[in-house]
């Protein structure tokens, strides 16, 4: 079981406080997509999600076990997280950017041990990198980049992967396969958490949806249940339509 | 490749350091060299090599070494190809500790009084820094680094400023031009147990300068602790280079350059950079230290300092002007 359990997380950033009291169940095997506005604390949910932003109040359970009794190293096994536009800082082939997702399981001196390869070739595969292996990542395209990053996430089979804003600055086809991917590792049985600006691609691909605004949870639940024209209207402050069609539904903000 | 890079390095470095205990003034042979090191001579060619050439050699490459062990530590850490030890203020620090030494006549009373004043100035203005930058992270400690650095550089100006008379002023002058000359034994004693270790706390970064590749949070995400790597890339820096700058004086652009030379040939990983910048780090300074000893005009020798300068200096102006063609 790798469900992450939110209590009451309340958490600062800096002097400023940006979680008020959360309880949030992030379910295995389901993709869950967290919207709300600009600055509505959804990076900082997802920090604190992943352990990287200790809560001043409440508790975050993956599983059974609190996020600081599993420890940093274990913790970086079971789970991946992925800032906003992740990237890489020197001309690393794109093939050990992938080899860093392995980071945690390696021993402190020494190469990478060779019974690890094949999982590098397997992530490489499923994101459609094997052809730009040796490339350097400082000269792949925002598409190819962000595929990178994403087969660096999955490379060690995390139980619980978080990604902030997947699709940014990706074009349609480019974002789609991100949002397919991700939905291939909830249904992999991986719990998966995006904060996400695409309610297309949301209501599209996401089980889940939670809302959160001001730093309040407004609503979470089924994508059917949350996304409704009530709800995001409330969470965005402006008038919204969702229409539906033979080709899926569509969300329209009308202001 | 990479299998026999850092093998290759290593023969390098012993072919270079056999040149350098061969080349000086007087020119020995490959014989006299085997005698003195049996140990068993003690005529003059044995005094010059086992007295002076062998630990002048075993300095340069432990100088060299921690240099570019160092700056290839820090630009992982920073992630920017433009760091250098002496931005942590280590070697401003040693350098002032070093003038003080010299100023008030320390150095006259005891040879061991500059590198040990040295020793002490560098790791005061590196717990500074630390001191300085503890609440904020990276970008906190370089300025915190650099207001140091040029403090400690205002110190030493003013003391040339003061200087009491010419000859305490050109001996503070040649002391930071950076040299190798009439070190002994001494020295090695005193700053090679500093520099070794200093140099392993470095090599324990390296899985996680690898990470940082990644930028900070994605190496928190994967297990790294950056607050700790950051405190020990310091340590080791300030006990490394703190100690090489107390016995040889302030040497520049080796921290910079050795990292750059060897980069490419790792595939610019930053944790594999390390061994073989230091490799190329003690190479350079050996070959520079020869050739202040071969390179004679009629005046004065060309200190270590000021020859690496000469030489690392376009270098480093070619870095500048190739990472801006590169840059989009």
């Amino acid at each position: 079981m790798s469900a992450l359990t939110l209590q009451g997380v309340t958490a600062m950033r800096g002097k400023r406080m940006v979680l008020h009291g959360l309880d949030i169940i992030f379910v295995t095997g389901r993709l869950t997509a967290v919207i709300g506005p600009n600055g509505a604390g959804k990076s900082t949910l997802l920090e604190a999600a992943a352990g990287l932003l200790t809560p001043i109040a409440g508790s975050i359970m993956l599983g059974d076990k609190s996020l600081p009794v599993i420890g940093r190293r274990a913790l970086a096994e079971r789970r991946a997280y992925l800032p906003q536009r992740a990237g890489v800082e020197w001309p690393i082939s794109v093939e050990r950017v992938v080899a860093l997702g392995l980071t945690p399981a390696l021993p402190a001196f020494g190469d990478l041990p060779a019974a690890l390869l094949p999982r590098i070739d397997r992530a490489l595969a499923d994101c459609d990198l094997t052809h730009l292996r040796d490339r350097p990542a400082t000269s792949l395209s925002g598409g190819e980049l962000a595929r990178a990053m994403l087969a660096r996430a999955i490379v060690g089979d995390p139980e619980l992967l978080i990604v902030d804003e997947p699709t940014s600055g990706l074009d349609p086809r480019h974002a789609i396969d991100a949002a397919r991917r991700l939905r291939a590792r909830a249904d992999a049985g991986r719990t998966v958490i995006m904060a996400i600006h695409d309610l297309d691609l949301a209501l599209r691909f996401a089980d889940d949806v939670v809302a959160v605004r001001d730093g309040r949870l407004l609503a979470a639940g089924p994508v059917a249940a949350v996304m409704t024209e009530a709800i995001l209207a409330d969470l965005y402050d402006v008038r919204v339509r969702i229409s539906r069609d033979a080709d899926g539904a569509a969300i329209r903000f009308l202001d | 490749m990479s299998r026999w890079f850092i093998p290759a390095l290593i023969v390098a470095l012993v072919i270079i350091s056999a040149l350098s205990l061969l080349a000086g003034t007087v020119w020995l042979t490959p014989n006299e060299i085997l005698f003195a090191l049996s140990g068993t001579q003690t005529d003059l060619a044995s005094l010059i090599v086992t007295e002076i050439r062998l630990p002048r050699l075993i300095l340069a490459i432990l100088i060299g070494g921690i240099l570019g062990l160092s700056g290839a530590t820090l630009q992982g850490l920073l992630r920017n190809p433009l760091a250098e030890p002496g931005l942590l203020g280590v070697s401003a620090g040693a350098s002032l500790g070093a003038v003080i030494a010299i100023y008030y006549g320390f150095a006259a009373a005891f040879t061991l009084a500059t590198p040990l004043f040295g020793l002490a100035g560098g790791f005061i203005t590196a717990g500074l820094a630390l001191l300085l930058s503890r609440s904020g992270g990276t970008l906190a400690l370089i300025l915190a680094g650099s207001a140091v650095s040029a403090i400690a550089a205002a110190g030493v100006s003013l003391a040339l400023n003061l200087a009491p008379n010419p000859y305490a002023a050109y001996e503070i002058m040649t002391w930071l031009m950076g040299s190798l000359t009439d070190r002994s034994w001494d020295h090695v004693h005193l700053a090679a147990p500093f520099i070794l270790a200093g140099g392993a706390l470095l090599l324990f970064t390296g899985r996680a300068l690898d990470a940082l590749a990644l930028g900070e949070a994605q190496a928190e995400s994967l297990g790294v602790h950056v607050g700790r790597t950051r405190l020990l890339a310091l340590f080791g820096t300030a006990l490394g280079v703190g100690a090489a700058t107390a016995v040889s004086g302030a040497i520049g652009f080796v921290g910079l350059v050795a990292p750059h030379v060897v980069r490419p040939l790792v595939g610019h990983r930053p944790g594999k950079t390390l061994l073989p910048a230091a490799l190329a780090g003690a190479i350079l300074m050996v070959m520079a230290d020869i050739a202040t000893r071969v390179i004679r005009f009629d005046g004065p020798a060309i200190n270590l300092g000021v020859f690496v300068s000469i030489i690392g200096a376009p270098f480093f102006l070619w870095l500048v002007l190739h990472v801006r063609s590169r840059a989009p």
